[in-house]
């Protein structure tokens, strides 16, 4: 009979608390930034210009088709020798999570103005709105609250692939099972508390997903 | 009739759509104050026609002169030529669906073009609108949500939506063609009445009655060119050719 003992495991407590305050910096960074970058894919795939909306979907096609794992590791080890400059790990990691989520936002962000009106465009072209302003104005706030729920849903998945960037040794929640399993030989009970922080830190976000899923379809 | 020359001035237009041919050879003039009926088959290019004139359509060949400029596709116009973006200022449009914005309310809908494109103040924005529902029987749902208005109600802020712009001239495209019948009398008095203000309008519509209540002149478009065109008493109570007799007997004027 396995003898369980967790007291060893959280005498390590302050590890585990660094390693979650990492993961929510790669979370909320690699989200922010991949916002950032999905915007400009996503404008990029609707423009008139041939250049721009083949080079997203070129973009696109790549990162769909592309685990994650190993765009990290790309990132880390092959990157820097292509472009001759050295990467920290953190930066690889940073910029790997951004790009990969990028790819999904800007489809769903695509998906949202898509499925508004095209009257709604005209309306705006009519009252003499450059497209910009249409854009702005008109599409942009509609769209928003159609695709919440698929972004926010993209956005809890993306807080768990930051685990990923244990693997190039971020010291992020993940990866500090491993530290305190490496110092306790326990790890039945140093991954099973990572995973216990995890669902503590995700739990509150599907609840809240579910909320604004369901206050939306209220207001339809 | 007056010597001065005509707001809109087309010539020789034609549009196809791809392959398939819409109309050409489209000649016509647009007097200021005139209210212009288009009647015809469905299908026929009557709204391609009018959007054209506020370049929502761009023609394939043959030109549109607004008060005598060449008109252009590009939102900014060039050597002379209004461009999309000076030429909607003055040219408003009213469409089938109403197209009101559903994230904002009546009042935010009618302020929405003075605001961001005429750059006015939003306080006398929001007076001039007021003045503008209340002319179209609205001033008390200022502050509603397009989705808890009726169609009729929809489409009289939709009008005093495209008012609100100041426009010269303003184009109808069928706007009472999606409503339901006992609502289309609303819509149709607030026409009636901004024609009687002496607005130009170029109303594309199966309202034969309408038409020639109001209407100063009636062009007959089928199969791709004007095939009548006249005094709303000669195309709608009096036609001549066959295919416009044709075509009314299917209303019962």
């Amino acid at each position: 009979m396995y003898v369980w003992d967790f007291y060893t495991v959280l005498q390590s407590w302050d590890l585990f608390l660094y390693g979650l305050w990492i993961t929510f910096v790669y979370s909320v960074g690699s989200i922010v930034l991949g916002v950032i970058f999905g915007l400009i894919v996503c404008f990029a795939r609707l423009s008139r210009i041939r250049l721009f909306s083949a080079s997203a979907r070129v973009y696109l096609e790549l990162f769909r088709c592309m685990p994650l794992l190993v765009l990290v590791l790309w990132f880390y080890y092959a990157l820097p020798m292509l472009i001759g400059m050295s990467m920290e790990n953190t930066t690889a990691a940073m910029l790997a999570l951004a790009l990969y989520v990028s790819s999904f936002y800007a489809e769903i962000f695509r998906g949202g103005i898509k499925a508004i009106d095209t009257g709604q465009f005209e309306a705006g072209a009519a009252i003499a709105m450059s497209h910009a302003q249409v854009m702005r104005r008109i599409i942009l706030p509609q769209a928003a609250k159609k695709m919440l729920p698929a972004f926010i849903n993209q956005s809890i998945i993306q807080v768990k692939n930051t685990s990923l960037a244990s693997v190039i040794a971020v010291a992020d929640l993940s990866y500090m099972g491993a530290v305190v399993n490496g110092e306790t030989y326990r790890p039945l009970e140093s991954y099973t508390f990572v995973a216990f922080m995890y669902f503590l830190l995700l739990f509150p976000l599907t609840q809240f997903a579910d909320r604004v899923e369901k206050k939306l379809r209220q207001s339809d | 009739m007056n010597d001065a020359p005509p707001i809109f001035s087309v010539r020789n237009l034609a549009k196809s759509f791809g392959a398939i041919h819409v109309f050409s050879g489209i000649n016509l003039d647009v007097a200021k104050g005139q209210v212009i009926g288009v009647i015809g088959p469905s299908g026929c290019g009557k709204s391609t026609l009018i959007r054209c004139l506020n370049m929502m359509e761009v023609p394939n060949s043959g030109e549109i002169y607004f008060h005598g400029r060449p008109t252009t596709p590009n939102f900014r116009g060039r050597n002379g030529a209004i461009g999309a973006g000076e030429l909607r200022r003055k040219v408003g449009m009213v469409f089938q669906q109403f197209n009101l914005f559903p994230h904002k309310t009546v009042i935010e809908n009618v302020i929405e073009g003075p605001v961001v494109v005429l750059k006015e103040k939003k306080e006398e924005a929001k007076e001039r609108a007021m003045a503008l529902l209340s002319s179209v029987g609205l001033a008390d749902k200022r502050d509603a949500y397009p989705n808890h208005l009726s169609g009729g109600q929809k489409q009289r802020v939709a009008i005093a939506r495209a008012l609100a712009m100041r426009p010269e001239v303003m184009l109808f495209d069928e706007v009472t063609s999606a409503l339901d019948p006992e609502l289309v009398g609303e819509v149709l008095n607030v026409m009636r009445k901004l024609a009687t203000a002496g607005m130009t309008m170029v109303i594309v519509t199966h309202e034969m009655a309408f038409a020639a209540d109001v209407a100063d002149r009636v062009i007959f478009l089928d199969e791709g060119t004007i095939a009548a065109e006249g005094s709303a008493d000669d195309v709608i109570h009096k036609p001549k050719q066959e295919r416009l007799k044709r075509f009314l007997a299917r209303f019962h004027a």
